[in-house]
């Protein structure tokens, strides 16, 4: 008989299933590997557990390329009875400055995107059901998005099997432009397995396709083109994507606790797409908890990408191609990134509704270096021989978290 | 992705569940004591992971897989 975790599991995969015609083989096999092993498994597993109850209050701020962004950012996950948990998320991101790309092609630039989310958590036995929506809305961009999700836990909970999906809609506008109205649809399938590896060590394998149609472009940037007639001796346009995109990405992270308070974590994820960009993250880390009241976190990640097959920084002439971009994350480049993070313990157990609480900062520096997207705020003898274009940026957070 | 890691992926899960279904759990829950320490979770501080996922996320070619499926302990 199959428990009702894996009726759940077969109807969600249903869904999963008859959207995604280019990933249906993957998705119901390994869907299938889920229900077998829910339905063969679930007798020697052991209870799954609701997300923790805290409260997060974050102020964030980022400086880099130009531009600032910062704002507060709000995490609240409350339990209600023991079934059912509830997390209400707010953000908001204030943009200020000018990026290369507004420098030098005199785009504007969006000023302040504010995001609300809501997540409802329903546990039953070892399965742990999600439904989410997110809202985020800026002057010229509107985005609504719907989660599902659920996890099951099986083989004496060494091994934690999910599957989730995500239907966004957004509205794309342009500022001074209001009869600009553009629609994006993206749908987005992901599967996890997580597993035990030895009293020590876990590792997690994740999957996820995402599919777009509609208007993947900026709005407001440009490419340039060989042009005479200006003294620079190039022009602009608009820049024209294709209107549709599928990617697929997958990724292995362990983490693993050594002799002492400490842990070891290593992350790889591969990424490939239909507009020809591969990609490579790895990440390694350090976190030391034997100090009184500390958790020190050290963290090093390199990125490198290569371009879309209609990438450019410099085309022969005008609409060259029926595909044009300049935008720099779709060129090749490469990107380190170091975090230094400090996470403090104000207290435990002191006041009657809170068990404990931290104050924690964590420093990012990222660096990327383009290989073929120039600046053009540095004038050449002649178009295509500008220095290539480099970016460094500061990330701060301090947080306060509160668990109850 | 290529089909042949597409099948790869599949094979290897195939691999992972059916060695499930032959063997006993080899890590017992009064031995996951160190699994349960916070500093061996995947999203320690979710508002933070959100945050810096987002910020790659936007300045980046590449997304998705960035993890989510929690769990795998079973120390509570």
């Amino acid at each position: 008989m199959v428990p009702p975790a894996a009726r759940v599991v077969v109807a969600a995969a249903t869904e999963v299933a008859e959207g995604a015609s280019s990933m249906r083989f993957p998705i119901i096999v390994v869907t299938g590997l889920m229900v077998v092993a829910s339905a063969g498994l679930t007798a020697v597993s052991e209870a799954a557990v609701l997300p923790e109850e805290r409260i997060d209050v974050m102020y964030h701020y980022y400086d880099g390329g130009g531009i600032t962004v910062e704002g507060p950012s709000v995490l609240v996950r409350k339990q209600f009875g023991e079934s059912f948990s509830v997390q209400g998320k707010y953000h908001v991101d204030t943009i200020s400055g000018a990026s290369i790309d507004v420098i030098t092609t005199a785009s504007p630039y969006r000023e302040e995107r504010t995001e609300i989310a809501g997540t409802v958590d329903y546990l039953r036995g070892d399965t742990l059901l999600s439904f989410g929506v997110v809202r985020s809305d800026e002057n010229d961009y509107k985005g609504r998005s719907f989660n599902i999700g659920v996890s099951q836990e099986v083989f004496a909970a060494m091994t934690t099997l999910s599957m989730g999906y995500v239907r966004g809609s957004d509205e794309i506008g342009r500022t001074g432009e209001p009869d600009f109205l553009e629609e994006l649809d993206r749908h987005s399938w992901r599967l996890g397995v997580t597993q035990v590896v030895t009293r020590n060590m876990l590792a997690e394998l994740s999957f996820e396709t995402i599919t777009d149609k509609g208007f993947l472009n900026n709005p407001y940037r440009q490419v340039r083109y060989l042009d005479p007639e200006p003294g620079r001796g190039y022009s602009f346009q608009p820049e024209v994507y294709p209107r549709r995109r599928t990617s697929n990405a997958v990724a292995l992270r362990t983490r693993y606790h050594l002799p002492y308070r400490a842990a070891v974590h290593a992350e790889y994820r591969y990424f490939s797409d239909d507009w020809g960009i591969d990609a490579h993250a790895a990440r390694i880390g350090y976190t030391h908890a034997t100090l009184p009241r500390l958790i020190l976190d050290i963290q090093y990640r390199y990125y490198t990408q290569g371009a879309a097959d209609f990438w450019s920084d410099l085309y022969p002439f005008r609409s060259a191609q029926n595909f044009l971009a300049r935008d720099k994350e779709l060129s090749r480049y490469d990107s380190h990134a170091v975090r230094l993070g400090v996470s403090y313990d104000l207290l435990r157990s002191r006041m009657a509704f809170i068990e404990r609480g931290t104050v924690n900062f964590v420093y990012d520096w990222i660096t990327a270096d383009y290989r073929d997207f120039r600046d053009l705020r540095v004038s050449a003898e002649s178009p295509g021989e500008e220095p290539t274009y480099s970016l460094s940026a500061n990330v701060f957070q301090l947080y306060f978290s509160f668990w109850f | 992705m290529p089909l042949r890691l597409q099948r790869t992926l599949v094979v290897a899960a195939v691999c992972m569940i059916a060695g499930c279904a032959g063997i006993e759990p080899w890590v017992q829950p009064y031995e996951r004591d160190r699994l349960a320490d916070p500093i061996m979770s995947f999203e320690r501080d979710p508002v933070s992971a959100a945050y810096l996922q987002k910020l790659y996320d936007i300045r980046e070619g590449a997304r998705g897989a960035t993890g989510g499926a929690g769990g795998g302990c079973g120390c509570n």
